[in-house]
């Protein structure tokens, strides 16, 4: 590279700049594919509540990756290998009624455990330790032309996947126990939303690492269903903000020194708080246009 | 060799000692706190709160100010938010998010503050700065951070014992408990902060990411074997100590294991057995014909 970038102020010149470099656009493009598929198995996932769960696999794949690597396979063995058997483990375990409260014992303890036997992996395999921050906190960069190719598929399978169990699903998710009692069944398609979970921050963690997923999958998503409760609208939504918060992110970081997870989280947060106060803005001009219909909501 | 003259030595051995000191009132204090924890079902505020204790700690270190201002003002000041933000009580389906989207923030500044301290001294340290702060190091405490540790952790052991009635009538129902004068936004509040505080403290003994770890595996493992709630919380504290010392003991008899590896590997034994043994006998209560 010749010399550091700078910030002009001609968007175009600039946005050229950016596009310069093979590695940036691999960047962009693999950027986009993670944006989109995090935003729509995000908004499932904050539909579900289940944030928890999201951070937890986006975690899990970090000892799968060590391990591999101290076994002296591939890291993307371990990462797929990791995700699933936890997706499995956590769809053993029953989420309704009374249950909901073990459930989230489960998680912790198979997060703490996973981050445990990550740092094992580690400190066995001696000399790797620079490699921890990368895992946990990634980079965007150094993306080759097959992994584009990769994620690609991966990203039309699973959003293939979701617009077939789509509907069925948001209804589960919505009211378990009337979709239950619908014939819908809940189990199954909760399980399959688990491994697609599972996979998708299998493979996007590769390249993002895992601070960066759990971001991408939980900030779109909150902001776009404070902005609208029509599911649609808001699906829509949450792939577009997450987009423009990787476009973002990527293009500051490039004329910045620092690192692309604080820019991205930081725009996906400011995001979420911007739609949290239009949210607020709106409800009070209602209370306030219709004060007979100001009941209070209950939880 | 006698396994008594083994344990002789391990004790004599002034690092392990300081371990042991902190790591079991530091264990006491997250059994007990874990119990309500899982009770409240806020095992993802204590997942949130050990990722904000890495971004204080980080950030302290990176201004240059004494790790543990930059470990107390992240976490107690994090619980103090989450309990103005969230709705109180139990968590929802809104806490969920509102926790996961500011903790990803947080962590996302942690990473900042991790690149300027490490910029800032490009000589040594690098990397190995944050890897500490994730995953403790509880062998390399000093007496007197030990002796801070085990203080704050007794603190902590007492006022939860103090509030434990008022505060699982609340965990249980909150409304209920509300009609009948229990001041149960207060509770809440301050449960978060104890929370907080001892997120801090554990961070610095068993590290900011297998935090958790003790908060929810003794906890869950007391939860599955008793419906009694003091039965559990005393067998909650009882297996979060029992960690620490069985999982001390193994980091020291194989080096090649580290000290929170060994007793996060404990812990979910605990919790595994704990799991099987339940299963069990909920099978035996079935009735004879079904």
């Amino acid at each position: 590279m010749t010399g550091e970038p700078h910030l002009s102020w001609n968007l175009v010149a600039d946005v050229r700049h950016l596009l310069a470099f093979p590695f940036m656009q691999n960047a962009m493009l693999a950027g986009t594919i993670v944006a989109i598929l995090a935003a729509v198995i995000g908004w499932f996932m904050v539909l579900r509540g289940q944030s928890f769960t999201g951070h937890t696999m986006s975690i899990v794949g970090f000892p799968g990756a060590a391990g591999a690597i101290w076994l002296g396979l591939s890291a993307a063995t371990g990462y797929f290998a990791f995700c699933i058997a936890a997706a499995l483990i956590l769809a053993a375990v029953p989420r309704s009624g009374r249950a909901r409260r073990e459930e989230s014992s489960v998680i912790g303890v198979l997060q703490a455990f996973a981050l445990a036997l990550g740092l094992l992996f580690v400190s066995l395999f001696k000399g790797f330790l620079g490699g921890v921050n990368a895992l946990l906190f990634g980079s965007f960069l150094g993306i080759t032309n097959s992994q584009v190719v990769t994620l690609l598929v991966l990203a039309v399978a699973a959003i293939a996947i979701l617009a077939l169990i789509g509907r069925p699903l948001v209804f589960a998710s919505v009211d378990a126990d009337v979709a239950g009692a619908r014939r819908v069944p809940t189990r199954l398609l909760s399980t399959i939303f688990l491994l697609l979970l599972a996979v998708t921050t299998a493979e996007v963690s590769q390249l993002t690492g895992a601070l960066l997923v759990f971001a991408l999958l939980v900030m779109p998503a909150a902001a776009a269903q404070r902005l609208t409760v029509n599911p649609q609208r808001s699906l829509i939504l949450a792939v577009v903000i997450g987009i423009l918060v990787t476009w973002l992110g990527l293009g500051v970081a490039y004329f910045s020194a620092y690192p692309i997870g604080f820019y991205v989280t930081t725009f996906g947060f400011a995001a979420y708080v911007l739609a949290a106060a239009w949210e607020a803005a709106r409800a009070w001009r209602g209370r306030r246009a219709h004060p007979q219909h100001a009941l209070p909501v209950t939880p | 060799m006698n396994p008594f003259t083994g344990i002789g030595h391990m004790l004599a051995e002034p690092f392990i000692a300081h371990a042991l000191l902190a790591g079991t009132f530091v264990a006491l204090a997250a059994g007990l706190v874990g119990f309500f924890v899982v009770l409240r079902r806020q095992v993802f505020a204590g997942d949130a709160l050990s990722h904000v204790a890495f971004t204080g700690a980080v950030a302290a270190l990176a201004v240059g100010v004494d790790l543990r201002v930059g470990l107390f003002v992240a976490c107690v000041g994090f619980a103090v938010a989450l309990a103005a933000l969230g709705r109180g009580g139990t968590t929802g389906r809104a806490d969920d998010v509102v926790i996961g989207s500011s903790f990803a923030w947080i962590l996302g500044l942690g990473v900042l503050f991790l690149t300027l301290y490490t910029t800032s001294r490009s000589a040594g340290g690098d990397g190995k700065a944050g890897v500490s702060v994730l995953f403790g190091s509880i062998f390399g405490l000093s007496a007197s951070q030990a002796y801070v540790a085990a203080g704050i952790g007794l603190g902590v052991a007492v006022v939860v014992l103090a509030i434990a009635r008022p505060l699982l009538f609340a965990s249980v129902d909150e409304t209920v408990a509300a009609a009948r004068g229990v001041p149960v936004r207060l509770l809440a509040t301050g449960f978060l902060v104890l929370l907080g505080v001892t997120a801090a403290e554990a961070t610095q003994a068993v590290g900011s990411l297998l935090l958790l770890g003790l908060l929810a595996a003794p906890a869950g493992a007391a939860i599955r074997l008793t419906d009694r709630p003091f039965r559990a919380l005393a067998l909650s504290a009882g297996f979060a100590v029992a960690s620490i010392w069985l999982g001390l003991a193994l980091a020291y008899a194989a080096p090649s294991l580290p000290p929170s590896f060994a007793i996060m590997a404990v812990a979910t034994a605990i919790f595994v057995a704990a799991y099987a043994v339940s299963a069990r006998s909920a099978v035996n209560r079935l009735p004879v014909r079904v």
